[in-house]
Formats: C-alpha cells, structure tokens, sequence
C-alpha cells in the first residue's frame, strides 16, 4: 500500500453513527433519556449497544455522560447515536409530570436540593 | 434516593426523573478535581474517554511521534440527586491547555462552573478563569484546602486571582462531601442573584414624562 493510510480512529465515529455527523444541539452530556418502544430492526452494532443498556432499565433513564462510560464510547458519538435514536422514536426523553404548566426555575429547584443535604 | 446498581454496575436515573443540570469543576492539572467530584457524588464516580485530534506541531510530548495526532481524554463525571424529579450531573474539565477543544462541549447548557485552586499555583488558574470569561460560563471561585499549604486570606487570594468583587470565593476540602456541597451552593447562590435582575421589570416608567 502506498500513502498514508487515514486513521482509522478518526474514520469510525462515522461508521459508528451511520454518517450522521451531527447531535441534536440540545442533546448534551447531562441529558436524560428512556427507552421507548418502536421497531429497532436495521440499526447498527454501535446504537443496538446503546439500545442494550435499557434492556433492564425499568423504566429508569441514562444521561448520554452515562451511556458513554458504560461502553466506553467517545460521548461526542454518543451525542449523535443517541440524536438518532431520538428522531428513530427508540429513545425518549422525560415528559414533565405536569406538563404544560410553566416549569419551576431550574437553578431554584437545584439550589433547593443541595440544600437539602446538607 | 439512588436506586441500587444492576448487575453490570449501571446505575439508572429514577424513573419519574424529568430535568437534568450540569455544573462544571474545574481548574488546573492536579487541583483535586476528581477528588471533589468523587466525594460529592451519590454514585460511584464514572468516567468517559473523549478522543481529540490535533496539530501535534509543538506540543512537547506529542513531538516525538508526530503522526500521532489523536489523544485520549479521561472526563470524570458524577451524579446528585436532588429530588424525585431532577438529577444533578458533575463534570471535571480536563486541566491541561491541549485539552481545550473539549470545553465547548464541557461548559454547554451548563448551570456555571466552580473553579478549585490551590495556593501553593495560583497563577495556574489565570488561564481556566480566562476561558471561563471567553466562554460565557459564570463561575465560583473555591480554594481547596491541601493539608500544608500555605494559608492566605482569601482578600489576598481575591486580588492575586483578580476577581471581579462579585465572583464568590470560598474554601472547601475537596475530600469532604458536605464541603463540595456548601461550595456548590455558593455558586448556585451566585448564579441565582445574577439570574434575577433579568426578571425585575424594566425601569423605562422613570424616563417617561409626567401626564
């Protein structure tokens, strides 16, 4: 083989995440996702990993942060695998049990907890 | 509460959880980082590894293999939580300068961050506080006390970091869970005092004229 070869590293976050090269912007480290119901057939070793994660979820969520240590997968592809499962209608995110109801204001609802334990 | 760990040591978020934040801990290389995070964390400390690509033209260690230009970063992260409906994520930024590319992703839709110190290398902080400034994150100031190092008043500190009057600064033992957590409340107080003249109503009336 003559040339440089490219760099495998820098070739499979692409392979792992079906092309798509971007998340959803508000898709992020801390965000909590669900696994819903829907078909998963035809995804790729990588989101199917992801998928295996809910297996015994019971109900409870993961952030993208968590999905990544537990495969230990860069977060960056995790953003975008979990983007797509999003858009796929495999995961989901939480829908606030009052809904439609203005939200409390986040940084008073985290202060109030920390609070708490201490 | 925090449900047990399953089998293969996942721990989930509750479900009924609906909101989830972010605050950063940083500071520079070897300032207690992970330590804070570990002890004020409610699960087992976990970690992520991010690769970075980059130019491998003068930076040191990189220079001897320079076709090498891919790198792995270890990002520690834990998780509070708070109430039945909202977790609280840590994430300790990665101290050193080449590390920076990951910022962006570190500091997005963050609450704000707190930024460990450590006396005996002040100036090693100059830069993280730079980048905080440049990136927009609001931040809290908090010394970690090392057993040995040297004590200052945190007026000296105040002025040797050149904080603004109303950056807070604090201490905290970065072993001690309560002790993060006070420090994380110092800044969430910061932050909510900064969030809430946006929400005073505008004072436009006094420039009005008198009917």
């Amino acid at each position: 083989m003559s040339g440089p070869r490219r760099d495998p590293d820098l070739v499979r976050p692409y392979v792992r995440t079906d092309g798509r090269v971007r998340a959803h912007p508000d898709v992020r480290l801390e965000t909590v996702v669900l696994a819903a119901s829907g078909p998963s057939a035809g995804l790729g070793a990588d989101a199917r990993a992801v998928m295996g994660l809910f297996d015994r979820a019971g109900g409870g969520g993961l952030a993208v942060a968590d999905i990544a240590a537990a495969l230990e997968f860069p977060p960056s592809a995790v953003r975008i695998i979990v983007s797509s499962l999003i858009d796929e209608g495999l995961l989901t995110r939480p829908v606030p049990a009052g809904a439609g109801q203005p939200e409390t204001d986040l940084l008073q609802e985290v202060l109030r907890g920390l609070r708490a334990l201490v | 509460m925090v449900s047990a760990p399953s089998s293969d040591g996942l721990i989930y978020v509750p479900p009924g959880v609906t909101r989830s934040a972010k605050i950063v801990i940083s500071g520079s290389f070897g300032v207690g980082k992970t330590t804070f995070v570990g002890s004020v964390s409610q699960i087992p400390p976990l970690r992520m590894e991010e690769r970075i690509t980059q130019a491998s033209a003068g930076v040191d260690d990189l220079a001897r293999a320079p076709r090498k230009t891919t790198t792995t970063v270890g990002l520690d992260f834990g998780r509070l939580h708070l109430s039945d409906a909202l977790v609280l994520y840590l994430f300790g930024t990665p101290g050193q300068d080449r590390f920076r590319p990951l910022w962006a992703g570190l500091t997005e839709g963050a609450l704000g961050a707190l930024v460990l110190v450590d006396t005996r290398n002040l100036e090693a902080s100059f830069e993280i506080l730079a980048l905080h400034e440049a990136q927009g994150t609001p931040y809290a100031v908090a010394v970690n006390l090392f057993d040995g190092a040297p004590y200052y008043q945190l007026d000296e500190i105040r002025q040797a970091l050149d904080l603004d009057p109303e950056t807070p600064l604090t201490t905290c033992d970065a072993r001690e869970g309560g002790s993060g957590v006070l420090a994380l409340i110092t800044l969430c107080e910061y932050l909510s005092h900064q969030h809430a003249p946006a929400h005073a109503p505008a004072h436009a009336s006094v420039l009005e004229p008198r009917p």
